[in-house]
């Protein structure tokens, strides 16, 4: 059952083929069928190996599917690595991914461009397979390249409006210059190991690198850069609160779910190379904590429904990296699988909340709407509480642990675990100031509209609810890959400072009351204040990010652009032609079609031709 | 008898050549271009005799007989183009003849 | 005999000088046979008797006689004269004369190296026929193709 893992990307991908090969020709109910039942195929294959692999009790197993190229001493191959950690992802992606394709079936019913969504959420899903399921850093950046191409592809969708086009371009840009970086880290790792097979790769650089070596920081630095860009971490993130100019089941699977969580994967994929080089470990820390403060601060002021959810969603992922940073692996994993329950929910929700609004996104458009849509609203609620990490549901969980391992960290353990709360305690506000705008107090516009919510999009509300609720109690078997055989830790947290980290959230949602639902405090009357609105416009804008690279990159390159409006290296090119037009028409000259000089012409250049004879 | 050195026979076959060359060079007349021609033609073929006379034998009369033929085919053909011209631009000037120019 | 090469030699020079130097085209032609005749002189001293017959009777008797038919059709007259020595300044013949000069020297330099003497044996037509038919027969053929294919075009080109 296990070698059959290779059907796994398969599916999809003859999901998509089919899809391109009939190019919207076939019937909507076949493309449905393709579509969500090839992802749904695969989840099943996931599934019975899953059993089959947990049940055998091994640790790896690797599948070569065939040898990619053999060019001297490189030579890799499709090869597939079945772990815990890719167990856990695969699983994710084909489950989640499925609800959501599901899900899609009936949100883009409506949409002429049906079969193409289809087949890009195909290819997307094969990519991000090949990812995570790869055995070498070669076919990984395949998949990381194919994952980067579709979801330029699925934001540019209704690439009619040309806004769509640019974010889309925004977002492929942006993480190209994480791919380059990582494109290099894979360049030194293969000049100085000798492999890109990730296991050997990563035993090698364990005997032969020494902790902290210039070598290791270089490696780590430059994968990170990658995994910054893919997963919309500082300095990278500017791309993911446009992506949402796509429709909304891509921004549950590709911007929530599944690509976004790559760069973790990554850096979680190769920690031997990170545990290597801590500076650098401390440093995705650093960056994690400082993300999820940034997109907290900047949450609270948005007002487009999936703009909230988009700088949520980085804001989490600065979770994740917190958790890497610390060496907090199998938390940080957990927590992207609670993530990606929770936070697809709320998308799909969201996406319900658009349509039956008739693409509304300005939440002070809506209010009250709890009775007019009343599957979103307990999605809403139960997701709203799991991203809040509310006792119990699957995100208390995660993150706790995740703070838990922060603050048993020495150094600067103590100052990441308070971020960590701080940004907890904003992430209860922003979730729960969502859910009282749209959901509680009086009814703003859209009162006829019934809920569009049928079978095939409110199942899969149904199922994420259930996931999001009790997912954390689902352990998840990533710890083999992660201690090297060690047993795992217990933790020793005193009773404050638990009792600190469970009331946290639970004090931003009461902030949230106060102000947006029993109306005690007035933002408008905090915005009154010029100190108060100016730092509203400075982190609505994200910290001046956009208008930060705007400055540094996009405005100098125009600059050069418009200096070389005539193209110097043209010129170059147009010299060459200019010469030999003008040794054409001085040799133009000699021809000029008069007998005599033709005569005296051969008579001279006989002479001279004897000249050199005698004398040579 | 006595004999001639074969320099002198080769000069005066050089000699005659030049002279048919400068007579190429400097004239404007077409039909004294050709004459002058026929001059040095005239002169190559003095050269072939003067080598059979050296070594005794007739090949150099054959190529003179063949240089010969050759002269006799070009001046027809050339004669005819000057008929030619002269019908088409009632005049032997060469210089007014130049519309491969350039 | 010898004295005979040295004066037709001598006659052949001046002639082809004259031939240059002409303005009036009938006397230009007229001097080119006379430097054809003497020539024909040359071939009989050096032993070449058949070749001398034929340069008379060819070449000054045909080619030269064919220039004289087009020359005459052509009726050029006086005005032709005149023209001839209009063209004929002095400025064009400094740039020929030394181009030919240098010539001429190059080729003296490379002719006096031979130092031999010609014995001026009679080669008769015996021998030249008996060449033509045998190892140049081949040669002879070419050589009447290249006539025929001189006959048709002086025909077609002549036309009106």
């Amino acid at each position: 059952m296990q070698d059959l893992i290779w059907l796994l990307p398969t599916f999809p991908l003859l999901g998509f083929l089919s899809l391109v090969l009939t190019s919207g020709n076939l019937p909507k109910q076949a493309v449905a069928v393709i579509g969500a039942g090839s992802i749904g195929l695969s989840f099943l294959t996931a599934a019975a190996i899953a059993v089959e692999f947990l049940g055998s009790g091994e640790t790896h197993f690797v599948l070569e599917v065939w040898r990619w190229m053999s060019v001297g001493d490189f030579s890799p191959g499709f090869s597939f690595y079945l772990d815990g950690l890719s167990l856990v992802m695969m699983l994710i992606i084909t489950g989640v991914g499925f609800l959501i394709h599901l899900y899609s079936t009936g949100f883009m019913l409506d949409d002429p461009s049906y079969s193409r969504f289809f087949a890009y959420m195909n290819l997307f899903v094969a990519s991000m397979l090949m990812l995570v399921l790869a055995d070498n850093l070669v076919l990984l950046y395949l998949g990381w390249e194919g994952v980067g191409l579709c979801s330029y592809l699925l934001i540019g969708f209704w690439y009619e409006k040309p806004e769509n086009g640019y974010a889309a371009r925004k977002a492929f840009v942006t993480t190209r210059v994480g791919d380059t970086s990582m494109a290099i880290g894979l360049f030194l790792l293969f000049a100085q190991l000798g492999t890109l097979n990730i296991q050997d790769m990563l035993h090698a650089a364990e005997t032969q690198w020494a902790v902290g070596s210039g070598l290791a920081v270089a490696a780590s630095l430059l994968l990170l850069g990658g995994a910054v860009g893919k997963s919309a971490q500082l300095p990278l993130q500017t791309w993911l609160p446009d992506a949402m100019a796509g429709p909304t089941p891509i921004s549950a699977l590709i911007h929530a779910a599944t690509m976004v969580t790559a760069g973790v994967y990554l850096i979680a994929r190769t920690h031997v190379l990170f545990e290597l080089a801590p500076n650098v470990q401390l440093l995705v820390a650093w960056i994690g904590l400082i993300t999820l403060l940034m997109a907290g601060f900047t949450a609270m002021t948005q007002h487009d429904i999936k703009r909230i959810l988009a700088y949520s969603t980085v804001s989490q992922i600065g979770y994740m990296f917190l958790g890497l940073g610390v060496g907090a692996w199998s938390a940080s994993v957990f927590h992207l699988m609670t993530h990606a329950f929770f936070k697809a929910l709320l998308f799909l929700a969201a996406g319900t909340v658009i349509l039956s609004l008739h693409h509304e996104h300005d939440i002070f458009k809506m209010g009250g709407k709890r009775k007019q849509l009343p599957i979103a609203f307990a999605s809403f609620m139960i997701g709203s509480l799991a991203l809040a990490a509310f006792p119990f549901t699957s995100g208390y969980f995660s993150k706790d642990e995740i703070l838990i391992a922060a603050l048993e960290m020495e150094g600067p353990g103590l100052l990441l675990w308070i971020g960590g709360v701080i940004g907890a305690f904003f992430t209860g506000i922003y979730s729960f100031r969502l859910v009282f705008v749209v959901f509680f107090g009086e009814s703003k516009g859209h009162h006829e509209e019934k809920e569009v919510a049928g079978f095939s999009m409110a199942t899969p509300l149904f199922i994420l609810m259930v996931l999001a609720l009790f997912g954390g109690w689902i352990q998840i078997p990533v710890d083999a890959v992660f201690s090297h055989g060690e047993m795992p830790e217990e933790h020793h947290i005193s009773g404050l400072m638990h009792g600190i980290m469970i009331a946290v959230p639970l004090l931003g949602i009461a902030v949230s009351y106060l102000f947006f639902m029993s109306k005690t405090f007035s933002v408008d009357k905090l915005m009154a204040n010029p100190l108060a609105a100016s730092l509203h416009r400075f982190w609505f804008s994200g910290w001046g990010m956009d208008a930060l690279y705007d400055l540094l990159f996009v405005k100098p390159f125009l600059f050069l652009a418009r200096i070389n409006k005539s193209d110097l290296i043209d010129a170059f090119y147009a010299l060459l032609v200019r010469v030999s037009q003008v040794a054409h028409s001085m040799l133009a000259r000699t021809q000029t079609g008069q007998l005599n000089w033709y005569a005296m012409s051969i008579a001279a250049s006989v002479v001279l031709l004897i000249t050199l004879g005698v004398l040579l | 008898m006595q004999s001639i050195p074969i320099e002198h026979g080769l000069i005066l076959a050089g000699i005659l050549f030049a002279l048919g060359l400068i007579g190429v060079l400097t004239r404007r007349n077409i039909v004294f271009v050709l004459m002058s021609l026929e001059i040095m033609i005239n002169a190559s073929g003095l050269a072939f005799i003067v080598a059979a006379s050296r070594w005794e034998h007739a090949d150099g009369q054959v190529m003179f007989l063949m240089i010969l033929t050759l002269a006799a085919a070009e001046v027809a053909v050339g004669l005819g183009l000057i008929i030619q011209m002269y019908r088409r631009f009632h005049t032997v000037d060469i210089n007014v003849l130049s519309q491969m120019k350039g | 005999m010898i004295l005979l090469f040295y004066i037709a030699a001598a006659v052949a020079i001046i002639a082809t000088v004259a031939v240059i130097l002409q303005s009036n085209i009938v006397h230009a032609l007229i001097y080119l046979i006379l430097s054809l005749l003497a020539i024909a002189v040359c071939f009989y001293v050096l032993g070449a008797p058949f070749a001398a017959v034929l340069e008379a009777i060819v070449y000054a008797g045909a080619i030269m006689v064919l220039f004289l038919f087009v020359i005459m059709m052509l009726n050029m007259g006086q005005r032709s004269i005149d023209q001839e020595r209009s063209w004929m300044g002095p400025k064009v013949w400094i740039v020929p004369a030394i181009l030919a000069s240098v010539l001429l020297a190059q080729l003296l330099s490379v002719m006096t190296q031979y130092d031999h003497e010609l014995a001026l044996t009679s080669v008769d037509v015996m021998q030249v026929s008996a060449l033509l038919f045998g190892p140049y027969v081949l040669a002879v053929e070419l050589a009447s193709i290249l006539l025929l294919a001189g006959l048709v075009s002086a025909y077609h080109l002549a036309k009106k």
